[in-house]
């Protein structure tokens, strides 16, 4: 029972990181209607920058802050400077923009930082005053954290005048235009919104994997996963979907024979199977469209 | 110099061209209504003055030359379009969508107060106020859409087609209201109809238009007595 409870609590903590992997794919989806294949190398090149700033000797926190702040900045640069050029464009040459955009920070990430694994600090102290063999401090950490976050966004676009702006942009952008709302602004900030929520992601889950320039490619993966379980047009959806993915892949890899080496096949199946079956996902709406 | 001076206003829609020199004007606090056919040119007119499509030409409203602007900045000089369609944002409440309407304004008392002033004026909003947006008849999306764009306390609205896919007695009582509105805020309205009965009985002005050219205008009255109008749009 232990075991399993122990499995449980350490796929909530890995899976609240695919959450927020998982909510930034879908914040880009809801605005343009196609998967950032970059988010996670974006979130990868964020944590090396957090990584070089503890290494100058801020605080961890201080460059958690940091980094956060100026993934927020050059998602808003991206936007503006690679992605809008393109939104007119037919899919295959935006999604020919993202792949390039992950091929790109990858190779650069490697070229500066070079491919070796590195450690990354955790961003909470071992010690949290109390033991707990079922969970560990960093995953507890992680957990809180990202629920916090998590939420801050939700109340962000629930409550502003911006983040409803921000719904509609995405949602309407001519109405958006004739009620005043700078659509193309609201664009950019969504960019920087996500990838400051993956940057959270990539730091988090770097004392996990260690920090490697194709650390993301297996979060990416997940994240995406979860975020068409709980359903593409679903923000609430995605995050659920990540936490679900999260536990499932740890279920999987205990309980299924030979599954630790099945755990990417896993998301795989997952991703194949949901946009097979119930491409809406859990929590989608189905979309119609008239012809 | 007219409130709203349109001048040799052409509009483009990629290569093709969709108006070709339109010409008219429109007095503050008056309601001037553009009447024509399928694809003559309307709405454009109304896309063209809101810069939603590549235009050439003058557009000068309030003093205010508004080529080169982009929508959103011609919208905070006042001008608030009810679109062709309604342009609802579905998802969202009916709330939300009046909230939208007042983006551009800071006054948060004012806001609320016109809030309420748009529930006054047409009850069944307030009534499904929490309700999403999307699933309100077509009636009440269209009052929505004059409500969201009384939100912005306008100088000037441009109203396309409100009676378009509504049932007669819907028709009625949103021009009704319409004229309410008008009585109270004193609102200039440029009103894109193609039911020309309506429009002429509702309009001060009226202009017609055909394949993307004005070809007549003048006050209501005037044109509802014109020989070809009465036979053509008026259909008697």
């Amino acid at each position: 029972m232990d075991l399993f409870l122990q499995l449980t609590f350490a796929g909530l903590a890995i899976g609240s990181i695919y959450s927020c992997v998982a909510l930034a794919v879908v914040m880009i989806y809801q605005a343009t209607d196609h998967f950032n294949f970059a988010q996670g190398e974006m979130a990868m090149f964020s944590t090396y920058i957090a990584w070089t700033l503890v290494g100058l000797g801020a605080p961890v926190w201080l460059a958690f802050l940091l980094a956060v702040g100026l993934s927020f900045l050059a998602g808003v640069a991206i936007e503006r400077v690679i992605v809008k050029p393109v939104e007119n464009a037919p899919v295959l040459n935006q999604i020919i923009v993202f792949i390039g955009l992950l091929v790109i920070f990858n190779a650069v990430a490697g070229w500066i930082w070079e491919f070796t694994i590195k450690p990354f600090p955790s961003l909470f102290p071992a010690d949290l005053g109390f033991k707990s063999t079922l969970i560990g401090p960093h995953h507890i950490g992680v957990i809180a954290l990202t629920l916090g976050v998590l939420a801050l966004v939700f109340a962000f676009f629930r409550f502003t005048r911006v983040g409803l702006a921000m719904r509609a942009a995405a949602a309407n952008p001519d109405s958006a235009r004739l009620v005043g709302v700078s659509v193309g602004w609201m664009l950019a900030l969504g960019w920087g919104l996500a990838a400051a929520i993956g940057a959270v992601g990539g730091i988090l889950v770097a004392p996990i994997v260690f920090l490697e320039p194709n650390m993301m490619a297996g979060v990416l993966l997940y994240g995406f996963a979860g975020a068409l379980l709980g359903g593409v047009s679903s923000p609430g959806g995605a995050v659920l979907g990540g936490l679900v993915v999260g536990v499932l892949e740890n279920w999987v890899g205990q309980y299924v024979p030979g599954g630790s080496e099945l755990k990417l096949t896993f998301a795989l199946i997952l991703i194949v199977g949901v946009l097979v079956f119930k491409p809406a996902g859990l929590f989608g709406r189905v979309v119609v469209r008239r012809v | 110099m007219a409130f709203l001076e349109v001048r040799a206003l052409e509009a483009y829609y990629r290569q093709t061209q969709a108006l070709f020199g339109v010409d008219f004007r429109l007095d503050e606090g008056s309601i001037t209504a553009i009447l024509g056919a399928n694809g003559a040119g309307k709405t454009t007119t109304l896309r063209a003055i809101c810069r939603m499509v590549r235009t050439d030409g003058e557009v000068v409203f309030d003093g205010q030359d508004l080529s080169g602007l982009s929508t959103e900045r011609v919208v905070r000089l006042g001008i608030a379009h009810v679109p062709e369609g309604r342009g609802t944002f579905v998802r969202q409440s009916v709330e939300e969508n009046l909230v939208l309407g007042a983006y551009t304004r800071k006054d948060k008392a004012g806001i609320a107060a016109d809030m309420e002033s748009v529930y006054g004026y047409f009850p069944r909003l307030g009534d499904r106020r929490r309700q999403q947006a999307g699933t309100l008849s077509g009636g009440e999306q269209q009052m929505l859409a004059i409500g969201r764009a009384l939100m912005l306390r306008p100088k000037l609205m441009l109203l396309d087609e409100p009676s378009f896919g509504l049932a007669p007695l819907i028709v009625q009582e949103i021009y009704e209201i319409m004229a309410r509105i008008r009585e109270r805020e004193g609102t200039s309205m440029l009103l894109v109809e193609q039911n020309a009965s309506l429009a002429l009985a509702f309009a001060d002005h009226a202009y017609l238009l055909e394949t993307g050219k004005v070809v007549m205008g003048g006050e209501s009255e005037l044109l509802r007595n014109d020989e070809n109008i009465r036979r053509i749009y008026l259909g008697y």
